[in-house]
């Protein structure tokens, strides 16, 4: 290809290379060079304070003794059973818009509203709803279910359950999008066939239904799981940058952030920031490993 | 026999309906609430039972909002910074992309494989170096340092990318055949071809840009600088003894993307579903 360039084809490279040019050295500014550098970053003292040094794995050491990092690392985990939630609850609204009625398309509009408007919106609105005089309480007392206002914001063991409600609640509408295109992907004559085979109702929801939307099960849980680890704004908005009350809320994208632009302790916030992404790194290679076994093998 | 079948029918259609009424209160429930409680007079906003509905109707909130707090101000931050946004996203995007699909030129496969391998590659310090490299720019506490960062995504470079390929040689050819140059190819010929990817790379990009907090926090230290998500958050933990303004001015931060939303539904669900299973 090197071997001889023709006029024209030189002044097109040259032409490219202008094109590219903007778009590379912001690139290379903004997204190569942090990934590169975020990595030996971790291993200084990088900070406000200090002048920089090469602290080898100082950070990673301090990280294992930190208790609030173990606490943050726990949140996430624990953040994670969202995704299961959220997969149950969108297939079944998947399900309950893919029909024909009349107006089911303003239904679908209706549910995706959450997914465009800002998270800090929507953490507001919730904050208001989950006040101690507010209308989650009026409603559970109403029904009987309690019978004294609870404090969900300020109650550590409500604190985290309620973020998570909201993250599962912003999401849903957009699982829900996906899982309806999954199931319209499915062809109908594959259902009927089944049908006059003298499959019943649940049969065909079971042997066909579910296997051909498995696909689509695991993208939606890769890209929850992501969503999860990373969650912050919700969290951020309703509970501050610590995580309140008493750590209850400190997930791991909180505490990183708390690290790096509160303590501006950049070189060990770089190190959890390391550690969490690896900790991302396994779970996606795990659910990798899980597609190939799983359902994808129906297309293969 | 007939009339039980159509008794069923309507009966799981009266169901059915009930399940979508319920659900889109569930979805909805928590903005009509913030809506009727910036609509309240101050006596009802903490009434309990809570007034579902508010009554007597007051928008005073909605005037006063723009007293007690800049919000033309954040209004225009926030138009701004989206603007800037997403201008630089679809200018940049595409005129990266384009030779990337059809112009062969060395190293383009290096190229696009180095831009390719970032979305796989952990950026666990994204945040962290970007400030650092913000400041040493001396574009802190400017919005040119909130919007730069993510000027170019590499997502929406691969995106148009695709878009670019699958344009037909013969558009190419009939424009080199009349004379055309690179630049009027590009302009005149290919890229009113790929609007609908450009369509999703502008709605993206506007949602991205319109709703985001953490980042103009980090990056701007003027308040008045704030775009309105930034704001909205920095002012309900200071006017929070005072909620209406808040609900009333959260409301009217979300009055824009609800309406583009409404108006582009089917680009915004076919963009924001199609680009994850493409």
């Amino acid at each position: 290809m090197a071997a001889k360039w023709s006029k024209q084809q030189r002044s097109r490279a040259r032409f490219a290379y202008l094109m590219i040019a903007p778009g590379v050295l912001l690139l290379i500014v903004f997204t190569f060079y942090p990934i590169l550098y975020g990595l030996p970053l971790a291993f200084t003292n990088y900070s406000a304070l200090d002048t920089t040094k090469w602290i080898g794995m100082k950070n990673f050491q301090r990280a294992f003794n930190d208790p609030d990092f173990y606490v943050a690392l726990k949140n996430s985990l624990i953040y994670v059973i969202v995704v299961p939630i959220i997969q149950i609850i969108a297939i079944l609204m998947a399900v309950l818009v893919n029909t024909k009625l009349k107006f089911v398309g303003l239904f679908r509009v209706a549910f995706f509203i959450p997914v465009v408007t800002s998270m800090v919106a929507a953490a507001i609105a919730w904050k208001w709803m989950y006040e101690e005089q507010g209308i989650i309480n009026y409603i559970l007392r109403s029904l009987g279910l309690t019978h004294h206002d609870i404090a969900f914001m300020v109650e550590p063991k409500y604190a985290l359950a309620g973020v998570m409600l909201v993250t599962i609640w912003k999401g849903l509408g957009y699982y829900m999008m996906i899982y309806l295109a999954g199931l319209q992907s499915i062809p109908s004559e594959l259902q009927e066939a089944a049908r006059i085979d003298g499959a019943n109702r649940l049969q065909v929801i079971r042997l066909i239904t579910i296997p051909l939307l498995m696909p689509f099960v695991l993208l939606c849980s890769l890209l929850s799981v992501m969503g999860a680890i990373r969650v912050f704004d919700e969290i951020f908005v309703m509970h501050g940058p610590k995580g309140d009350p008493i750590n209850s809320t400190l997930v791991a994208s909180v505490y990183t952030y708390k690290v790096a632009f509160q303590d501006f302790d950049f070189g060990y916030a770089a190190a959890i920031g390391l550690v969490v992404a690896l900790i991302i790194l396994v779970f996606s290679l795990f659910m990798f490993r899980y597609t190939r076994k799983g359902g994808l093998t129906y297309y293969e | 026999m007939n009339n039980a079948a159509s008794l069923r029918k309507i009966a799981s259609g009266i169901i059915l309906y009930a399940l979508l009424v319920l659900t889109a209160l569930l979805c909805l429930g928590p903005f009509l609430w913030l809506l009727s409680t910036s609509l309240k007079v101050n006596a009802n906003v903490y009434k309990f039972p809570p007034q579902l509905i508010p009554w007597p109707l007051n928008f005073k909130n909605f005037s006063d909002v723009f007293h007690i707090m800049p919000l033309w101000t954040y209004i225009k931050n926030t138009v701004l910074m989206t603007g800037m946004g997403v201008l630089l996203n679809v200018i940049i995007c595409t005129m990266t992309a384009y030779p990337l699909a059809r112009i062969a030129f060395p190293a383009r496969n290096f190229v696009f494989y180095a831009i390719v391998s970032t979305m796989i590659l952990p950026n666990a310090a994204g945040m962290i170096v970007n400030f650092i490299i913000i400041q040493k720019l001396h574009l802190y506490n400017t919005i040119l340092g909130i919007v730069l960062p993510s000027a170019v995504s590499v997502f929406n470079v691969f995106l148009l990318r695709q878009a670019f390929i699958t344009i037909p040689n013969d558009m190419e050819y009939s424009g080199r055949i009349d004379g055309a140059g690179e630049f009027r190819i590009f302009w005149n010929i290919m890229v009113p071809m790929v609007r609908p990817a450009i369509a999703t790379v502008v709605i993206f990009d506007f949602m991205a840009f319109w709703n985001s907090m953490i980042w103009p926090i980090i990056i701007l230290d003027d308040k008045e600088k704030y775009p309105l998500a930034a704001a909205l958050q920095y002012l309900q933990g200071n006017l929070s003894y005072n909620f209406p303004y808040i609900a009333a001015g959260t409301i009217i931060s979300v009055i824009p993307i609800i309406v583009i939303f409404l108006v582009l539904q089917k680009q915004f669900i076919n963009g924001m579903v199609g680009a994850v299973k493409g």
